[in-house]
């Protein structure tokens, strides 16, 4: 017989696995138009390159990745930066950069793929807005503000 | 002495200390590239020393903890395990997929996300792997063992939730995800999340096990605050994954559940000050237990690491310290000070338990060395955080390269202190690998082997 508090510990386990599927569905489902980020072809081609050559190892997109290198989610709008920057470093195996051989049709993919990841939000968010219960209102492109 | 059954089970512990071993050597020669940019470059770049360090430091983990819940249930819990062939068959499965990731990175291979770099198709035996214990750990389980102690509710929701959280990683393979970059890196971040919650079940569990078992104590793993912390636990593990992406683009419903869940952390905090008061007049006899001792300094990185963890959590401290190296402070703490210091202990447990007459106060010399070397490193991890943080929001016209030039002593010191980290491990492992391999040539050793 199953002893009384294995069924409650149970219960809060079927409760608690309940409330997460609902949470996972909605995550995995949601197709909110306003927080979309789409990739175009020549993008997620350029994402399989990121990947495959492992670019965060060194390199951040949001914060998230290795720090040996800079974040580069905004360095196609950066000022002094762009597309003509982003392809001189690419090949140029400076410093702690492996040595690539990107083709140039390689190049421009890899450098759509940041410009589009550039297209989908700030990082660091300048602009956000700290609020005295902790939270961070952050700003989001193209007039997508929320909140 | 005791014998040892399920041989396979010290197999998986002494791959497991091999691969801390080379998971330290891969962490200092990363470390050089930090302040020699060209060193090994042609050989060993850095995109694939980082993989090769965080892969072997995860296998160490991983494995370790599972080899201690597959030797605990036959040899402790004198349960019959339910099948020796699927923990053969699972042992040689990670041996040979280890291998396999090791050759890919080596050959630069890539094609994953970060932290699973290895080409997508490996994730399928490793799944497989974890099926298998599945199967073996319920099955062992089930109509065995009334009314579950917590510690094995924890490593069995350990295993379903590493299951479900490792496929979760790969849903970037499905056109929709992969499509919109911003969902893709929540989810990358939502599995992470949760495996690293995963393994900390299959991790702490042993820390409750443990604790119980030095103690002689049943209560301790069945008391109704265990299970508030288990469920605690659990729901963190389950909502809390999204304070690692406060600042990416998301709806923001996602970033407060993060935000609510994580500060029900503080419960945690204030309940370990609490219990330490109260524990203070413990027995000598315990006290002087090796694998204790470690647990208890575990509990000090605990404290340290969820101070850490709850400032973070708050999105306004999370905004100055995303990104830079005090995120790294708190992954180093967890994986080395808390789970490593954990496993450490759950090994020298076993170690003592088969050998007594082990020679500890070397081991005990190496975990002086350890612990000092990790507090540094740690503190230098924090202040490189600091000083990229600084950096990133309060200078202006400072390009990367210099900020990096500047922060050239600390990465010295950080290296120092790393190799000290290494030197401690090597201290504690190396005569507890030299007893393991003792030990298996000890004749009788088979004798109670399971069909």
């Amino acid at each position: 017989m199953t002893h009384k508090k294995t069924k409650i510990y149970m219960g809060c386990m079927l409760a608690l696995v309940s409330v997460f599927g609902l949470y996972n569905f909605t995550i995995y489902a949601d197709d909110d138009a306003q927080y979309k980020t789409p990739l175009s072809e020549k993008a997620l081609h350029g994402q399989a390159l990121w990947q495959q050559n492992n670019c965060f190892s060194c390199h951040q997109l949001y914060g998230l990745g290795g720090y040996l290198g800079p974040d580069l989610t905004n360095v196609f709008s950066a000022e002094n930066k762009g597309p003509e920057y982003i392809k001189a470093f690419l090949n140029s195996g400076v410093k702690t950069m492996p040595k690539f051989r990107f083709s140039e049709a390689e190049k421009e993919a890899l450098t759509t793929f940041l410009k589009e990841v550039d297209a989908s939000g700030y990082y660091p968010n300048y602009n956000a807005t700290i609020t005295p219960d902790g939270w961070v209102t952050i700003e989001y492109k193209n007039e997508k503000s929320q909140e | 002495m005791n014998t040892i059954r399920n041989k396979t089970s010290i197999l998986f512990i002494a791959t497991a200390l091999l691969a801390l071993l080379l998971g330290m050597i891969f962490g200092i020669l990363s470390g050089l590239q930090y302040i020699l940019p060209e060193f090994i470059k042609e050989i060993l770049p850095f995109n694939s020393l980082r993989p090769f360090h965080v892969t072997s430091v995860i296998a160490w983990i991983i494995l370790c903890a599972v080899g201690g819940i597959y030797y605990y249930l036959p040899n402790s819990e004198a349960l019959r395990l339910y099948s020796a062939r699927l923990l053969q068959i699972h042992y040689f499965l990670f041996l040979i997929i280890g291998l396999a990731v090791y050759y890919s990175y080596f050959t630069g291979d890539f094609g994953g996300k970060e932290y699973l770099e290895f080409p997508p198709y490996l994730m399928l035996p490793i799944l497989f792997g974890w099926l298998l214990f599945g199967i073996n750990y319920y099955k062992t389980m089930v109509g065995k063992i009334r009314n579950w102690p917590v510690y094995y509710w924890m490593w069995g929701t350990g295993i379903i939730f590493m299951t479900y959280h490792l496929s979760e990683a790969y849903l970037w393979l499905h056109p929709e995800i992969k499509n919109n970059f911003i969902k893709s890196l929540a989810i990358q971040w939502k599995a992470g999340g949760s495996f690293v919650g995963s393994w900390n079940m299959l991790v702490y569990g042993t820390a409750i096990y443990l604790m119980a078992k030095i103690k002689g104590d049943d209560s301790i793993g069945r008391n109704r605050k265990s299970f508030f912390f288990y469920f605690l636990g659990l729901t963190n593990l389950m909502f809390g994954w999204a304070h690692h992406i406060y600042i990416v683009p998301t709806a923001p419903w996602v970033r407060y559940v993060a935000y609510g869940i994580s500060m029900t952390e503080w419960i945690i905090l204030f309940h370990m000050l609490y219990e330490w008061k109260k524990s203070l007049p413990e027995e000598t006899k315990i006290k002087n237990l090796l694998p204790y001792k470690f647990l208890v300094m575990a509990d000090v990185w605990v404290f340290l690491n969820l101070i850490l963890a709850l400032l973070f959590s708050i999105p306004a401290i999370n905004f100055f310290t995303h990104g830079t190296h005090i995120t790294v402070a708190h992954s180093m703490g967890t994986t080395i000070g808390i789970n490593t210091t954990i496993l450490l202990a759950s090994v020298l447990y076993i170690i003592t338990k088969n050998k007594p007459d082990i020679n500890l106060s070397f081991i005990s010399k190496g975990f002086r060395i350890f612990n000092v070397s990790l507090l540094l490193f740690w503190l230098c991890l924090l202040a490189a955080g600091v000083k990229r943080s600084h950096w990133m929001y309060f200078t202006k016209g400072i390009p990367f390269s210099e900020m990096q030039s500047q922060s050239h002593w600390i990465y010295v010191a950080f290296l120092l202190f790393g190799t000290g980290i290494f030197i401690g491990l090597l201290v504690i492992t190396l005569p507890v690998l030299k007893t393991i391999i003792t030990t298996y040539n000890l004749k009788g050793i088979n004798e109670n082997e399971h069909p």
